[in-house]
């Protein structure tokens, strides 16, 4: 076997909480990068991708384990790594050539020599001639190509890339992607090994040939397998169908095996996000889980994901929060990467807009914890109003800052649209809505 | 041949007049090298405390450059402090919390108070030249302005986008390169806009500070404020025009040739990734950027030495790499406690030292600064509401019309950087005129040096409001009380809130010399804690001063807390116009 490049022990991330709690990021995981492989990793949002490409590229510091460079600590040794980032990360006062250079300066190249091989790679992925423009001037995709340059410019050994084409329309990144396939395969560039990032199945099964796919909470190795397809690939082969419907089935097969909770030397507890008292909210808007039912339902109600995502031209980002939500409200069942609509799903779907909110309204408050303790505090004081700082607290026991941000919003989003509460946005509270005077009350008593 | 190749290049490049312009840089530099040498020999002449202050018009060149001067050097130590209190605030975790919290509380300090301290503290340590009482009065124009830029270069610091700096961490950069490429460039626009403010803000108090009384004393350095105030005192009204009229060539010449330059060339480090319609052009830039000596003069000296600077700090980190020292971590930080310790005990001695002087304020002046501090703050509010009342009417008015705000803005900018001060005697003589006392008086000037911030903003607010808004109001025949109350008013209201906090800040300071001043041989003074800061200062009652000036900071700390933070939170959110 060869001798990995980069190779990554039991390398863990959490945050500690003020409280005995820690939120983990990601659960302890080992994994290497080999020479000559495109490794892509794949994953929702949220399981903590970025974090682990930061880790292995030694910009973050792991909380538990250790990351080897060539079988050394990689903090006290040389790495030759560089970064395409998904922002471009371009210094927007500096010019093209100044932004390529910028790195070679850094490392104290001679001008000469900096201008020299500067020039070469710029040429090499194609921006003769716009050296001395400055980045604001260029489109999307000439930006990233000069994030490349910049990447390429110092010879990386290992040539990392954080969702370099996501920022970019479709036609751009699929142009980019393949002069990078070419780039590599011809060895215009003396990279050894490529780690992409991507939240796109295709791209993945495109470009890897090895791929890892990601689950959540706390953020671990779903799996991790070899591509056996020769390139180029052809994205209409049987063969590339089967293999991008398989991660679909693993992304939405819920975990066999969960990680058993233990307890570290420290003492400090690590709380297994699956046996806590709040269900992560998937960040879905409830007029997008009406839309996605229907047109399950054009479907006869039953499609795979895959198939799903194709029609709908949906990125796995998009999508699955989606399909997360149906399913939590007890719409939708998925099963080995087909999804099936449920009687309540089909009777949501299929109502008009004052009883759709109503049947929300009673899924919600069965299946969603949060949702049924704010409406229950909300019913239980006099003055009908609770602060959101009250629910922000119980969730940050759990979630991180940015996430407790998140649920909260989606929870409002929910509950608006549920007619169970309002929120006083200025105020930052919840408040009680006269409830004789919505609509769907009204629609209620005549029912009645 | 390097040097060959540039001077080749340049002189292939077909250029208007480029030896016209290089004249002028080349002229430029030596009036600078001379500049150069004449304040040197005066800073350096013996201490003249009283100057005697010529009235001729003839002497009106040289005391404008000598304010010219001060402003300059306050302005140049204003820039390198703020850098430097930035960087280390927004670097080190343990302090920063507390640098920013000195921060807020020094923003809040009436810089005046600190003026008869640090002229005799100054006069102390430098007697025998100038240069004391100089140093004396660029310090206090520096408190008056290092503030607002600190905080600026603070929170941009901390705004820099995370893949910004990792793409300086992954490619190794040394902190000088990423101070030079990333964290200076991304400053730049908030620097450059808090030095005009800021430099304005230097104006207003130098033209105070230029002559005052200490005691029995009487400070007078040469300058363009002195000469202001000593024409008003002597009642010469040709005098007092000719010095006004130099004090807007200043402020006009300022805004053309270093500012315009500036927000034009400090375009090209916004972070937008879209190229901005409209940009203010200045053609002194061009020129600049045409002439092939500057660009020679680049070439020869910075180049090198930076290329020379860069190489040395790569080869300083291969050495690193290759053989990393053992660092003397624990001796490094016994030596941080030990600093750390003998700080604290030297700031709770002088705490301790400050609060055995306030009890020797007997009771009776303390009653009395209580209700000067009421009456202060009721006239700078009443200041606050007049200028607000004349400026959102006018500013809106402005702000819709795109033909006369193109003239009315800039005329507007240089209404704001006119130092009230300079104007401040002429105001007095003529309200005195009227009848009316300094009651009245202090309000009007007040406002005089506040409102200005207030219709700015308002125009900008105005021109912000999306068009479609308006047309939406229009088509739907909202009366003109709906339009305010729906379209005109929230939309300006973040633009609005950012112009008075900045207008109630100037006017509190303001209210120091606005409340009492010295006219034609006789002291006017209304009752005020301004007044009564002044008076302290001026009898050197030290004791006063300092409890008067404690009242003042606390006002104002808790005026900004409980009034101007909320309404700054409700701006940023609920009155945000986009998304």
């Amino acid at each position: 076997m060869t001798e990995a490049i980069i190779r990554a022990q039991q390398v863990e991330k959490f945050y500690a909480q003020p409280s005995e709690n820690r939120i983990q990021v990601i659960a302890p995981t080992d994994l290497s990068i080999l020479p000559g492989e495109i490794v892509a990793l794949l994953g929702p949002s949220g399981s903590g991708k970025s974090t682990l490409l930061r880790m292995l590229s030694g910009l973050s510091k792991p909380s538990g384990g250790q990351v080897y460079w060539h079988e050394k600590p990689i903090e006290s040794t040389q790495i030759h790594v560089s970064i395409v980032f998904q922002s471009f990360a371009l210094f927007p006062w500096l010019t093209v050539l100044e932004n390529v250079e910028a790195p070679l300066k850094a490392q104290g190249v001679e001008p000469e020599a900096r201008k020299t091989r500067s020039l070469k790679i710029l040429d090499t992925v194609g921006l003769d001639g716009f050296e001395a423009a400055y980045p604001k001037e260029l489109s999307g995709g000439m930006r990233q190509r000069v994030g490349f340059a910049r990447a390429l410019v110092v010879e990386p050994e290992v040539l990392f890339m954080d969702e370099p084409f996501s920022a970019l329309d479709v036609l751009t990144a699929e142009n980019l992607r393949s002069e990078l396939l070419e780039l590599w395969q011809k060895k215009t560039i003396p990279t050894r090994a490529i780690f992409i990032v991507t939240h796109n199945i295709e791209e993945a099964v495109l470009l890897a040939d090895r791929i890892i796919v990601l689950g959540r909470n706390p953020g671990h190795v779903r799996t991790d397998f070899k591509v056996g397809l020769p390139q180029p690939r052809d994205k209409k082969s049987a063969a590339f169908t089967k293999l991008v419907d398989y991660i679909y089935t693993v992304l939405t097969r819920p975990d066999v095996t969960p990680a058993v909770p233990r307890l570290h030397t420290d003492g400090r507890h690590i709380r297994d996000q699956r046996q806590m008292r709040y269900e992560m909210l998937p960040h879905a808007r409830p007029g997008g889980i009406a839309g996605l039912l229907e047109f399950i339902i054009d479907l006869n109600g039953r499609t795979d994901v895959y198939r799903l995502a194709d029609e709908l031209a949906f990125e796995l980002d998009d999508l699955l929060p989606i399909v997360d939500a149906a399913q939590l409200l007890g719409f939708l069942t998925v099963e080995e990467g087909d999804v099936s609509i449920t009687p309540a799903g089909r009777e949501y779907a299929e109502s008009e807009i004052l009883k759709q909110k109503e049947l929300f309204r009673a899924a919600a408050t069965e299946h969603v914890l949060l949702l049924r303790q704010i409406t229950r505090a909300l019913d239980n004081k006099t003055d009908h109003t609770v602060p959101e700082e009250f629910f922000l607290d119980m969730l940050d026991e759990q979630f991180s800052e940015e996430e407790t941000q998140r649920q909260l919003e989606t929870a409002i989003n929910w509950g608006r649209y549920a007619e169970l509460f309002d929120f006083d946005a200025a105020r930052r509270r919840f408040i009680l809505p006269e409830r004789e005077e919505t609509a769907a009350t009204i629609q209620e008593s005549v029912e009645e | 041949m390097k040097v060959r190749y540039t001077l080749s290049r340049s002189l292939v490049i077909e250029r208007s007049w480029p030896f016209f312009l290089d004249l002028t840089v080349a002229m430029g530099l030596l009036a600078g090298f001379y500049a150069v040498l004449q304040i040197a020999r005066y800073w350096l002449s013996g201490a003249v405390p009283e100057v005697v202050i010529s009235q001729s018009p003839r002497m009106l060149p040289l005391y404008a450059f000598y304010s010219v001067v001060r402003i300059g050097v306050a302005y140049l130590l204003s820039l390198l402090f703020a850098v430097g209190y930035g960087y280390i605030a927004a670097y080190n975790r343990r302090v920063e919390a507390l640098m920013i919290a000195t921060l807020d509380i020094l923003q809040s300090i009436p810089v005046l108070s600190f003026l008869p301290g640090v002229m005799l503290a100054m006069m102390s340590l430098i007697p025998s030249r100038q240069l004391g009482i100089e140093f004396g009065a660029i310090l206090l124009i520096f408190t008056g302005q290092v503030w607002n830029m600190a905080f600026s270069f603070y929170s941009s610091l901390k705004s820099i986008p995370r893949e910004l700096r990792e793409a300086c961490t992954i490619n190794h950069f040394s902190r000088w390169q990423r101070l030079w490429q990333l964290e200076l460039p991304y400053a730049t626009i908030g620097l450059v806009w808090n030095s005009m403010v800021s430099v304005a803000g230097g104006w207003f108090f130098l033209m105070v500070c230029e002559m005052f009384p200490v005691g029995d004393r009487n400070f007078r350095l040469p300058g363009l404020g002195s000469y202001l105030q000593t024409a008003a005192s002597t009642g010469n009204s040709p005098a007092m025009i000719y010095g006004l009229i130099t004090m807007v060539a200043i402020i006009v010449m300022t805004d053309q040739l270093i500012w315009r330059p500036v927000i034009d060339w400090s375009d090209k480090f916004k972070f937008e990734n879209v190229e901005a319609a409209d940009r203010m052009k200045s053609p002194v830039l061009a020129a600049l950027r045409q002439s092939n000596f500057l660009g020679i003069i680049h070439q020869r000296t910075i180049a090198p030495l930076s290329e020379h600077l860069y190489q040395s700090i790569a080869r300083r980190h291969r050495d690193r790499e290759e053989a990393p020292p053992k660092s003397n971590k624990t001796g490094a930080t016994l030596v941080t406690v030990v600093i750390a310790v003998f700080a604290a005990g030297l700031i709770c001695f002088a705490a301790f030292k400050a609060i055995l002087l306030l009890r020797q304020v007997p009771r009776s002046d303390f009653g009395e600064l209580l209700l000067g501090a009421v009456v202060t703050f009721f006239r700078v509010n009443i200041s606050l509401l007049l200028a607000a009342a004349w400026t959102i009417p006018v500013g809106v008015a402005i702000g819709f019309n795109p033909k006369l705000s193109r003239i009315a803005q800039p005329l507007a900018q240089i209404a704001a950087s006119f130092p009230a001060t300079a104007l401040f005697p002429v105001i007095l003589l003529a309200l005195m005129k009227l009848g009316a006392g300094l009651g009245i008086g202090s309000i009007v000037l007040m406002m005089l040096g506040t409102q200005w911030y207030i219709l700015f903003n308002v125009i900008a607010g105005a021109m912000a409001i999306p068009s479609d808004l308006r047309e939406v109001a229009r088509l739907f025949h909202f009366t003109s009380i709906q339009r305010w109350t729906t379209v005109i008013l929230p939309g300006v209201f973040p633009f609005l809130i950012t112009g008075l906090v900045t207008a109630s800040g100037g006017a509190w300071n303001a209210s120091i010399i606005a409340e009492y001043f010295h006219l034609k041989d006789q002291t006017l003074h209304t009752l005020g804690l301004g007044a009564q800061i002044s008076a302290a200062s001026d009898s050197g009652n030290f004791p006063v001063l300092l409890l008067a000036t404690i009242i003042m900071a606390l006002m104002v700390v808790t005026i900004n807390r409980l009034v101007w933070r909320p309404l700054y939170k409700l701006a940023e959110t609920k009155y945000r116009l986009e998304g």
